[in-house]
């Protein structure tokens, strides 16, 4: 890469506009993949909020029109009118099981009126273009319109409402919501939590405070768990499997509490299982990340603590542990929004692929938010990869919370050692 | 002890060491929680080694497509079977229904067997009954075949392998030139104002989920491809996409292990060569690149295992089903994908797939475990310690 200097004293000067333009053109390349780096991030966040909102043609089976009595749309007609509607317009079996679930005597007019659409109207998103398209091309999405969907209306759509917070999986997009996926990722934290924390930290304060690094067995684990922090998380996935949910299948599926309920279908593939699994998955990222911390509290707390006499544990506990905390809690936030993203290791132990019902407990089975991901990009049609979109969104939203937390912790321990 | 003496303890009795029950307890109990990360590796190891073990030595039956001629009744030792299909061999052991037999002589068309070997019960076969070939999974054929198809007993690891290694090269090739190029730029080049402010932007990037850049790889990386390369020159899953899209996930890994090595690169270095008339340039690839060549080196192999394991880009954008090509435009399965795959249906202990899954993981966990070795060992070695 050019000479330095030259014994020749005029050759310095003639390579001297070389090397600059050298040096120029490779400053350039440097911001340049810097740059890289920053539109990759601006196009990942940009290529979600593409999908997540946007125009999209909305057919209906029966148009509301046709379904007036007298001339009032059922937008004004009474409940009873509606149930009618209802009664008239779709299966029998298909009556008789809903006024089962819930007596019609018993459902308010506006549920009543949610059935009708639901299952008289139906709407059926036949097409959706992009924000980007929504916001630019709008001509051209109504010329597409009154060619190919003649029969269809244009809605603009939010994928992520409120609603889609709030309901169950569904098999159609337009009715699906992230409730089950969101509660299950917060059932599953929680399990990860419990585990990865105190053993982590424990195990954090032991290597920091207690063994003596000479020693082969203490520098076995730190090597150990430096190597831990490497391994791929679907191998975890692979280990919670094989220990989780097949050999300790009685503890994790709740049988031996006497849980039987849920036993013929989870089969140990539970929320114990999972958060236990991201619990041994993050563990190294705890310990290391608080053996940082602890390392970062300054020794002359510790000398002063042993010079009044006080036992390690007494150290520990009343001089290192406080100075450190807001560090430990800091890694440890980083490390559980990782366990909130991972979606390979929960797959491979068995998450559910389709359920509705609310998790009750550690027993119970689960979806999370990354796997609920997952599926809906996985499938063909066009509108599942809108509400992947929208649980994207909440998924980010949850993991900058988390983040933003771990942010404000580190402002407050810098300022205070 | 002090009780016997007079009401004032000596000294020496105050001071004297005592049995303290409760640290004990608490340095046991610390210890306990750091031996649990040996416990994990030694989960992962057996577990792994126990199925794979199960993998290689357990029988697998192949459909040799060859059906019986005729009817058999349950004490004939001849059998005659059907001209199709592969050929069968003295002391072949066959199946058909539950029955096992071993092959003792053919000729032909005709086949001479021992019948209900292995304890099973020699019975009746109607004519066309299927006859299936025992096969065991050689960790030869393991290592050297070049098709994985379960349902016809073909274990040879090549196809999921060199998927892998196609997705893991085009990471490569995006990830090692861009990541140290943002690691130069951040300790040689940036302003300390600016590089406060880069630095969370490339933390976000490694904090977002895989399954959201597997989202990426689908709907956006592969539409460009396509719209560069030709609808059909790419496929809608390509290893080629997910490659890409792995290595854009890794950039932050070696961008920031990379500035970590070139910024402990002690600043005399940098000014004395800038003394001697260097440029920034000649600086930083002459002198502190050198010096700090350990950690990048460690930076490089560290993004090299990352991405070899990383699983859902791969499962979401590189297709389902091995396939033995080169083409990276065309769909082919990795090693973590098929795990992915396999495992995410309902899976019986019993099944061959189920013992696939762990004979896979156990290939991926030694070639990661010793990528991060060498890394470890690398920077060990190499390391350039100025005091």
């Amino acid at each position: 890469m050019g000479m330095l200097y030259d014994n020749n004293a005029t050759g310095f000067e003639t390579n001297l506009a070389s090397r600059h333009r050298r040096g120029k053109f490779w400053h350039y390349i440097y911001t340049g993949s810097t740059g890289l780096g920053i539109v990759a991030l601006a196009l990942l966040l940009l290529n979600i909020l593409n999908s997540a909102f946007g125009y999209a043609a909305v057919q209906n089976k029966i148009e509301r029109e046709e379904l007036a009595i007298n001339g009032y749309s059922i937008e004004v007609l009474h409940k009873d009118d509606l149930v009618y509607i209802l009664e008239s317009n779709i299966p029998g079996g298909v009556f008789r099981r809903l006024a089962s679930e819930k007596p019609f005597e018993a459902r308010s007019r506006a549920e009543v009126y949610e059935l009708v659409i639901e299952w008289v109207v139906e709407p059926d998103v036949v097409h959706t273009w992009s924000l980007v398209e929504s916001l630019t091309q709008k001509r051209r999405i109504q010329a597409e319109m009154a060619t190919l969907y003649p029969e269809a209306e244009l809605q603009f759509i939010s994928w992520l409402d409120g609603d889609f917070l709030t309901v169950p999986q569904s098999s159609t997009a337009e009715k699906a919501g992230v409730r089950t996926a969101l509660l299950g990722s917060l059932l599953v934290i929680i399990i990860t939590i419990l585990f990865a924390f105190p053993l982590g930290v424990g195990a954090a304060i032991y290597l920091q405070e207690y063994a003596d690094a000479r020693k082969r067995i203490n520098q076995f684990i730190q090597t150990n768990i430096n190597n831990l922090a490497g391994v791929p998380s679907i191998i975890y996935g692979i280990l919670g499997l094989a220990i989780f949910v097949r050999a300790l299948e009685p503890l994790t599926s709740g049988a031996l509490f006497g849980i039987e309920a849920d036993r013929t279908t989870a089969n140990g593939r539970t929320i114990l299982s999972a958060g236990l699994t991201l619990g041994v998955l993050i563990l190294p990222l705890v310990i290391i990340n608080a053996q940082e911390a602890i390392k970062a509290v300054p020794n002359s707390l510790r000398l002063a603590s042993y010079g009044l006499g006080g036992t390690r544990w007494q150290t520990v506990w009343h001089h290192i542990l406080p100075g450190a905390l807001p560090g430990i809690l800091t890694g440890a936030i980083l490390s559980i929004s990782r366990a909130v993203g991972e979606t390979a290791p929960l797959v491979v132990i068995g998450a559910s692929t389709f359920i509705t019902a609310d998790p009750e407990g550690p027993f119970s089975k689960f979806t999370v938010l990354p796997i609920q991901i997952y599926q809906w990009t996985s499938r063909p049609q066009a509108e599942f990869r809108n509400i992947a979109a929208a649980a994207i969104l909440v998924l980010l939203f949850l993991l900058l919370t988390l983040n933003a937390a771990a942010i404000l912790l580190r402002n407050r321990y810098s300022k205070r050692l | 002890m002090a009780g016997e003496r007079a009401d004032s303890p000596s000294v020496a009795d105050v001071l004297r060491k005592k049995p303290r029950i409760n640290e004990l307890v608490i340095r046991v109990v610390l210890f306990l929680s750091a031996a649990l990360s040996i416990l994990t590796t030694i989960g992962i190891v057996y577990e792994l080694g126990k199925e794979s073990l199960n993998f290689f030595l357990k029988v697998q039956w192949e459909d040799i497509n060859k059906g019986l001629s005729e009817p058999l009744s349950a004490q004939d030792n001849s059998l005659i079977v059907a001209a199709s299909g592969s050929a069968v061999a003295t002391g072949d052991v066959l199946r058909l229904g539950s029955e096992q037999m071993e092959v003792l002589s053919v000729s032909g068309q005709s086949v001479t067997v021992g019948r209900g070997v292995n304890g099973t019960l020699a019975v009746a076969h109607p004519a066309g009954q299927a006859i299936y070939l025992a096969q065991e999974v050689s960790l030869w054929e393991f290592v050297s075949g070049t098709q994985w198809a379960p349902q016809i007993g073909a274990f040879g690891i090549w196809p999921l392998l060199n998927a892998t290694l196609l997705t893991t090269l085009f990471a490569m090739l995006v990830a090692l030139p861009i990541g140290l190029g943002i690691g130069i730029y951040l300790s040689e080049y940036a302003s300390e104002r600016l590089r406060r402010s880069l630095k969370p932007v490339l933390e976000v990037l490694a904090g977002v989920p895989t399954v959201v850049y597997g989202y990426f790889a689908l709907t956006f990386m592969t539409p460009l491809l396509r719209l560069i390369f030709g609808i059909d020159t790419v496929a809608i899953y390509n290893t080629a996409s997910a490659g890409l899209v792995i290595g854009i996930l890794v950039i932050p890994l070696v961008s920031s292990m990379s500035e970590d090595a070139l910024s402990a690169v002690p600043r005399s270095l940098r000014e004395a060569s800038y003394s001697m008339g260097a440029t920034r340039l000649e600086t930083a690839l002459q002198i502190v690149l050198p010096a700090a060549i350990s950690g990048i080196a460690a930076a490089f192999i560290v993004a090299l295992s990352r991405a070899m394991g990383e699983t859902m880009v791969v499962a979401i954008a590189a297709g389902a089903g091995p396939a033995f090509t080169f083409n990276p435009f065309q769909s082919a399965e990795t090693m973590t994908g098929h795990i992915v795959r396999i495992s995410g249906g309902d899976l019986s202990y019993a099944s061959i797939d189920y013992s696939s899954l762990f004979a896979i993981g156990l290939l991926l966990f030694f070639f990661t475990l010793g990528l991060n070795i060498v890394s470890q060992r690398i920077v060990r070695r190499f390391r350039e310690v100025y005091e």
